[in-house]
């Protein structure tokens, strides 16, 4: 465990120097501001919660931004030491290959989660002054906060995964790209696009509610619009998720395999590697 | 204290490395004792570098046996004993936004070693002063003695250096070597990969010339001599005018390489050696002195080198 916070401070580190935490609570404090400044205009008559209208606005960029940043943190992570050689004299040290993955990981993380906290959290304190203390809906927008850190934790995964997979760093950085395109706007694109086509509805309730759930980031955003009644009720898909089945439970396991899998296999991969 | 393992620190058994369908390391077998200091020639690509991180359990052979502190390196009960391991790459690379105090901190934290020792060892490779830049900042000379210094950590055990004096200035060459002497008398082994043959000719309890991934020649420098067959010079500096004279006299028996009017070179193989000398010194007044030159490290090297393997 020591060698592990060894290494995920080494990264903390890194992160803070070169400003990367710095720019990235900036974009999501920026992020959460304006929206919620903007975007609070519908609230109206209808007494939902600015905060509520801000989750669901906020939930549908964060889909966009955070795996994003996600990937942009880890993509590079072992590949970049691999080919610059730093790697191989780490590996000589009293450190398993277990805990390099780990321990770098965890400062990826933590690094987002920083990011987020004082991020979307700054953003929070400064809405509830302007609103004059009013805390209505935090939950929700408490619940956005965990299940971006775990939307990035699973970004910062699969970015591993490239990053252990490709032998250069600009391919890594290609890949990761595509498994943005990929996870974010193509696979729901294409499952929509389906939707449409399906006049004979071969997909079903069923099948369309599993198609949603294996995607993390349609997990994360039927997790955040449809878990708090007053969100969903704004958003205007009350009771859909329920409908289908879809409980936050599973919803967060779901989210907590895609964090697993592509660590474990990244881990796996690594193991075998030569250097 | 004596930190000598019992046994071999060091056993290859007819180990193997292919990288593709390219053999770089040929059925390699031998063994280090503790505290022996193993030099480690061949060209570049010879597989001196694969051979250390087969040893260092980066990579795993092919096919035979790699044994280093009693146990297979590249297993993950190995971990532990890296703590006694000190490794120097060729051309080493660190974290670059680092600076060079915040690098050694970094790797004394996973050998837990503490702060006072990192400065200690920055004192000693003259970085102390440039401690606070970045390694971006640094020069090739500059990278190489923090990664001497990261070898150093915990006063190791074990050292794998691989080409360890490139870039250095003289002095902090020798310095450097002074620095291996007292790993040395304090038990340590180490491992040297180099080309700069006069500089290592002295320190070597042990040679292993490589070329092109097979072991060509172990041994002391005596016994390398011996394998070689490499002829004994001499440099005889005789009374003047009487250089021919001498020649003459000696010619029988040896090969003469060179005359002039006062100098005489000679050759001739170490089993002849003594009766050459005692021949030289029977001829009396005319032979002012005398200069026995025993074949230098370089020449072994390239007759090891030009030979063809069977």
């Amino acid at each position: 465990m020591k060698m592990m916070w060894i290494l995920a401070f080494k990264e903390l580190r890194d992160g803070l120097r070169n400003r990367w935490i710095a720019a990235a609570i900036i974009l999501l404090g920026a992020m959460a501001l304006a929206l919620s400044l903007l975007g609070s205009a519908p609230t109206g008559s209808v007494r939902v919660s600015e905060l509520d209208i801000t989750v669901i606005s906020l939930a549908s960029l964060s889909v966009y931004l955070i795996p994003l940043i996600a990937l942009m943190l880890s993509f590079d992570a072992l590949v970049g030491e691999f080919e610059r050689g730093t790697m191989m004299l780490l590996l000589t040290y009293p450190v398993t290959r277990w805990q390099v993955i780990m321990g770098k990981y965890l400062g990826h993380v933590l690094i987002l989660f920083i990011a987020i906290f004082f991020g979307y959290g700054g953003a929070l304190i400064i809405l509830t002054v302007i609103g004059g203390g009013n805390t209505d809906g935090w939950q929700a927008y408490a619940m956005m906060m965990i299940s971006s850190l775990m939307l990035g934790a699973i970004f910062i995964a699969l970015g591993y995964l490239v990053s252990v997979l490709v032998k250069e760093r600009a391919t890594a950085a290609g890949t990761a790209i595509g498994l943005w395109l990929v996870f974010v706007v193509l696979y729901d694109l294409v499952l929509f696009g389906a939707l449409l086509l399906d006049e004979s509805q071969m997909i079903g309730q069923q099948l369309f509610s599993i198609l949603m759930l294996i995607s993390p980031t349609d997990s994360y955003r039927i997790l955040n619009l449809s878990l708090f009644e007053g969100v969903s009720q704004a958003a205007g898909i009350a009771g859909l998720a329920s409908e289908a089945g879809l409980s936050g439970i599973l919803l967060i396991s779901v989210m907590t395999l895609w964090m697993i899998i592509p660590l474990t296999a990244t881990l796996m991969i690594f193991q075998k590697r030569e250097l | 204290m004596d930190k000598r393992p019992s046994g071999n620190v060091i056993s290859l058994q007819s180990v193997n490395k292919c990288y593709g369908n390219e053999t770089v390391v040929h059925d390699i077998n031998f063994k280090v004792q503790p505290g022996e200091c193993i030099v480690l020639v061949g060209h570049n690509g010879a597989g001196k570098t694969t051979l250390m991180k087969l040893m260092l359990g980066l990579t795993r052979p092919n096919s035979g046996v790699v044994e280093v502190l009693g146990g297979n390196p590249a297993s993950s009960a190995a971990v532990q004993q890296r703590t006694a391991l000190g490794y120097l790459p060729e051309s080493v690379a660190f974290y670059e936004a680092m600076s060079g105090r915040e690098v050694l901190a970094f790797y004394a934290q996973l050998k837990g070693v503490s702060n006072h020792e990192c400065e200690k060892l920055l004192e000693l490779v003259g970085l102390a002063k440039a401690s606070t830049r970045r390694v971006r900042t640094y020069s090739k000379g500059m990278r190489q003695r923090l990664g001497l210094a990261q070898a150093m950590l915990g006063g190791p055990q074990l050292l794998f250096l691989d080409e360890p004096t490139t870039g250095l200035d003289p002095l902090l060459r020798q310095q450097f070597y002074e620095l291996i002497d007292t790993l040395h008398k304090e038990g340590a082994t180490s491992i040297i990969s180099s080309h700069a043959l006069n500089e290592v000719e002295a320190r070597a309890s042990r040679f292993v010339i490589m070329k092109s991934g097979n072991m060509v020649a172990s041994g002391t420098l005596d016994e390398l001599y011996q394998l070689a067959a490499l002829p004994v010079r001499f440099e005889l500096s005789v009374t003047e005018g009487e250089a021919s004279y001498v020649a003459e006299r000696l010619g029988s028996e040896v090969n003469i390489s060179h005359v002039n009017n006062q100098i005489i070179n000679l050759s001739c193989f170490k089993e002849e050696k003594m009766s050459l000398i005692r021949h030289i010194t029977s001829l009396g007044e005319v032979v002012q002195d005398l200069q026995i030159m025993p074949p230098r490290l370089d020449e072994v090297y390239s007759h090891f080198m030009s030979g063809d393997l069977s």
